[in-house]
């Protein structure tokens, strides 16, 4: 019998004696001629995975085997059918593109005249012709992943492994690595492809799901989103506040999931038959419930037993944010330039109180600069940014103070526990005394952070990492929130929690401006402003946007189609021009 | 303002303690090093092997001869039977030096007649060859000395006495200049990488989103380095006097006080390294830029007198030099507080220069 590309056989892998298993006694067998996710939350074990099958790490019990060899002992001959890219993959950043093929190639040991065939192959397939003599640190993100990807692809191998290949990386050049990767796959090739993207898991023909360590479901994506069909609605039509909707939704014992999307409310019920009254969802008399089809994500929820709830004890212990008048974030013709380069053009918006705003754009098109001169952290060649009405450039203690920020890497202090993270940003935030005390301790109250006060802010679970993050944020009850990224990569659980937080924010009147590339959390947005090649091309609701998107190829857009779309016509209608 | 830098330097020397490796990269490897260092970089020559041509067979010429074999520089005396052995012997490295005396010299010394010898060096060893040739000229001038004594013990005699460090131990030497040299790596290395750390770990952002003014957070980066390494520099002046039993024989608070004024400048410059690098990686390596040529312009490897004019006008910025006078002085002779001070003026005047220039591009930096 042919062997399988991957026969893992029951796999357990711990890192420290103390600490718990990363890989949970796994059994899972890869088909051939088939593109399988490897899905799960950032501490899954996803990394851990694909290093033991890549023979870095060696099983701690049960055994895995690629094509019949096993990464105990035929490491060197398993090292010759394997493709692996890593996160990071190890592009030289100092050399050409042309340079890190031909160093890959010499490692692998690929010479002579197969050699300029393999280059030509890969240049074109990956698009990177063009590009041969830039250097390697100069390429977008998207494109380091293309490069990435041709070096593990230089000597064909049987299995490639890809780690989180999307991560990072816009939409755009998101879609264009998922069809190359697509194409690779054939009878001789499989491929693995991990993510946190769970919209991602849904295209691949197989899925193996991990959460904390253990495997939670092997198979087709179809199989396992079966489990919500016929329990996924949407609430159209809503007269008022849809975050308020989504809230009272959330308290039906009957509704066990929900997010927004858009204008509507998207809810997942507990079981088939039992739809909510709309009218004790306050949704308005035009609101109706329309079956929409299941998600991945919607499964997954379901088999980690429902979301949490829709009210947030935090916005609720928040003082109501008093009214700086209509216009709390606003930028003025904002531009920047480095040097020769513009990498962000007369960028003008204005966000109101109490609006949630993404700034939304591929990589290096301008989106982070923006993003920066808003908070403060660049100074802006031209135009003003003012938060709450003071300038950001005159007075930036003051505008400072009232704004909170929170990046996606939760920027805490690793070394510091969790009460000496809390104490610090609230020390720096200008509180002391019994007010600091009182508030310190309010925080490890809502976010029952109580059992991990002293530990090591970078040993706490993921989860609680992301409430201290945010807790450290807004401490000093900030009246803008910046959010770079804040969920990428969580667990759809601690993404719901943490939007249900800022949903409840919104509504005491915080002003929230998000950057981001992962479509789940644009769909939260008030309002989104695009960015492309250093301007705002496109400003709306995510439904306008989808809208100006809609036509016969596309009835109904998402907002990824959408952010695609836009950005072709942009093309397109500046090529006429120019 | 207080409060939030309070905040500040709780989180930095936490950040720094809480730290397994970091706490224990700031307490043993200084230790090895100062036990290391006092131990190898030492000045003295020790255990060489003379080799000796002698071609006289008078008295005079013995007497030389055993005044040579009887020092304590050397250990082992080769005795060589003609002159064709003394190039091989040099170039084989078997001996540092060979004395060389004629056959002629034990004659010429007893008719009163001017008396050569021939002592050869092995170049190569630069230093060793310069340290044994200051030996045997006191070894030849002991001899003349004698000579001149007409053999008589209570003749004209030059009477060598070595003030504050009377059996020119060179441990006492080493030891106080290694405790400036530590403590300057130290101050150094925990500014320097303190920025770049938090640019590596995204932190940084969040400090300068909060209402932090930028000085802020450069005293909030200072004063930690400063406090660490004035008990760094305490352990350091610990373990010379009572491991090393280096004396200590000046006035404590002056130490400190000039310490601290050496501290800031050093951090000043380290401050400045830190807002220019990206990494850590940049940070140490910015460092080790400042701190090669600070140490070999300090005068502890070799006298500043020495060095060609340019060079010595250089030294006037750099603050090690200061501080090692003034350790050196405070340790083996108590010296004067005018003194102390004639070397701290110039280190208060780099601080504020080092300081400024820091503080001013952190804030062109952050633009």
């Amino acid at each position: 019998m042919e062997h399988a590309p991957v026969d893992i056989q029951g796999l357990s892998y711990t890192f420290g004696n103390n600490q718990p298993p990363a890989l949970d006694d796994l059994s899972a067998v890869i088909r051939p001629g088939a593109v399988t996710g490897l899905v799960g939350p950032d501490g899954a074990g996803k990394t851990t995975l694909i290093r033991l099958m890549a023979a870095l790490f060696l099983p701690g019990a049960g055994t895995i085997s690629i094509f019949g060899l096993d990464t105990r002992t035929e490491t060197t001959r398993l090292h010759r059918i394997i493709g692996y890219m890593p996160q990071k993959f190890g592009l030289y950043e100092d050399l050409s593109v042309m340079q890190n093929l031909r160093l890959y190639a010499d490692l692998q040991g690929v010479t002579g005249a197969a050699r300029q065939q393999v280059f030509q192959r890969l240049l074109a397939f990956t698009g990177l012709a063009p590009f041969q003599s830039r250097l390697a640190g100069r390429l977008s993100g998207g494109m380091k992943q293309k490069l990435g990807l041709a070096c593990a692809l230089i000597r064909k191998p049987r299995l490639l492994l890809l780690d989180e290949p999307s991560v990072g990386v816009d939409p755009v050049s998101r879609r264009e690595l998922w069809r190359m990767v697509q194409e690779l796959v054939n009878e001789e090739m499989a491929v693995i492809w991990s993510t946190a993207y769970l919209d991602e898991a849904e295209q691949c023909d197989e899925v193996l799901l991990l959460n904390e360590g253990r495997l939670i479901f092997s198979g087709p994506p179809q199989e396992l989103t079966k489990r919500v069909t016929g329990r996924c609605f949407q609430i159209r039509n809503i007269a008022g506040n849809r975050r308020r909707v989504l809230a009272n939704a959330l308290q039906r014992e009957e509704v066990q999931d929900g997010i927004v999307q858009g204008e509507n409310v998207r809810i997942v019920l507990r079981a088939v038959s039992s739809l909510p009254d709309p009218a004790v969802l306050h949704a308005g008399p035009a609101s109706q419930l329309v079956p929409v089809a299941p998600r991945f994500e919607d499964a997954f929820v379901d088999i980690l037993g429902g979301g949490p709830g829709g009210t947030s004890v935090l916005a609720a212990s928040m003082a109501q944010i008093e009214d700086y008048g209509q216009i709390t974030v606003e930028a003025e013709g904002l531009t920047k330039r480095f040097g020769d380069f513009t990498a962000a053009r007369d960028i003008t918006f204005a966000i109101k109180r109490g609006e949630i705003f993404g700034l939304l754009g591929p990589n290096g098109a301008g989106k982070s600069t923006t993003f920066k001169m808003m908070c403060g952290l660049l100074r802006p060649s031209a135009g003003i940014g003012k938060v709450v009405g003071l300038d950001l450039q005159k007075a930036p203690g003051q505008a400072r103070s009232r704004l909170g920020y929170m990046a996606q890497k939760f920027s805490l202090y690793g070394d510091l526990s969790a009460r000496q993270n809390l104490e610090f940003f609230s020390g720096v935030y200008g509180l002391a005394g019994a007010r600091q005390r009182e508030t310190v301790g309010r925080m490890i109250d809502i976010f029952n952070l109580g059992p991990h006060l002293k530990v090591a802010a970078k040993e706490l679970p993921l989860g609680f990492k992301q409430r201290l993050a945010l807790s450290c944020a807004v401490m000093h009850e900030p009246a803008v929130l910046f959010l770079d990224e804040p969920t990428s990569g969580v667990d759809p659980l601690t993404r719901r929690e943490f939007w249900t937080h800022i949903n409840g924010l919104v509504e005491r009147g915080v002003t929230v401006m998000v950057t981001t590339h992962f479509m789940d959390e644009a769909e939260y947005c008030d309002r989104i402003g695009l960015i492309y090649r250093g301007q705002m091309i496109a400003t709306g609701t995510p439904d306008e946007l989808k809208g100006r998107t809609e036509s016969e190829q596309l009835p109904d857009p998402t907002l990824e189609d959408a952010f695609i779309e836009l950005l072709h016509q942009w093309d397109d209608k500046n090529r006429e021009a120019a | 303002m207080f409060s939030r830098i309070r905040a500040l330097i709780v989180k930095e020397l936490l950040a720094i303690l809480r730290d397994k490796k970091s706490r224990f990269v700031l307490i043993v490897p200084p230790l090895i090093q100062l036990f290391v260092f006092s131990f190898a970089a030492t000045q003295e020559a020790k255990n060489q092997t003379l080799a000796v041509l002698n071609l006289d067979e008078g008295k005079p010429a013995l007497t030389l001869e055993q005044d040579f074999a009887a020092a304590a520089t050397f250990s082992e005396v080769l005795h060589l039977r003609g002159a064709a052995e003394v190039k091989p012997v040099i170039d084989e490295q078997q001996a540092i030096a060979v004395l060389w005396i004629p056959e002629d010299f034990s004659r010429n010394i007893e008719h009163g007649r001017p008396a050569e010898v021939g002592f050869i060096l092995d170049g190569r060893k630069t230093n060793t060859a310069g340290i044994v040739q200051g030996y045997a000229q006191r070894i030849v001038n002991n001899y003349q000395a004698g000579l001149a004594a007409g053999g008589q013990s209570a003749g004209a005699q030059l009477v060598v006495r070595n003030w504050f460090n009377p059996n020119l131990d060179f441990k006492w030497y080493t030891v106080p200049s290694l405790v400036c040299i530590l403590t300057t790596l130290i101050s150094l290395l925990v500014t320097s990488l303190s920025v770049a750390r938090e640019r590596e770990m995204g932190t940084f952002d969040q400090l300068l989103v909060s209402p932090l003014h930028p000085l802020e957070i450069l005293v909030g980066k200072a004063v930690p380095a400063l406090i660490i390494a004035m008990i760094e520099g305490t352990f350091m002046v610990l373990a010379a006097v009572f491991l090393m039993r280096v004396p200590l024989n000046g006035s404590l608070p002056l130490l400190y006080a000039s310490m601290a004024v050496f501290l800031l400048a050093i951090i000043g410059v380290g401050l400045f390294i830190s807002s220019l690098s990206m990494t850590q990686q940049q940070a140490i390596l910015g460092a080790f830029v400042f701190m090669v040529p600070a140490i070999i312009l300090s005068g502890f490897a070799s006298p500043i007198e020495n060095m060609p004019p340019w060079l010595q006008a250089i030294t006037q910025g750099n603050p090690l030099r200061y501080f090692m006078t003034i350790v050196r002085g405070i340790f083996l002779k108590d010296i004067s507080a005018a003194l102390v001070w004639r070397q701290t003026w110039p280190m208060a005047i780099i601080a504020a220069v080092t300081l400024s220039t820091a503080t001013w591009l952190f804030k062109k930096r952050m633009e």
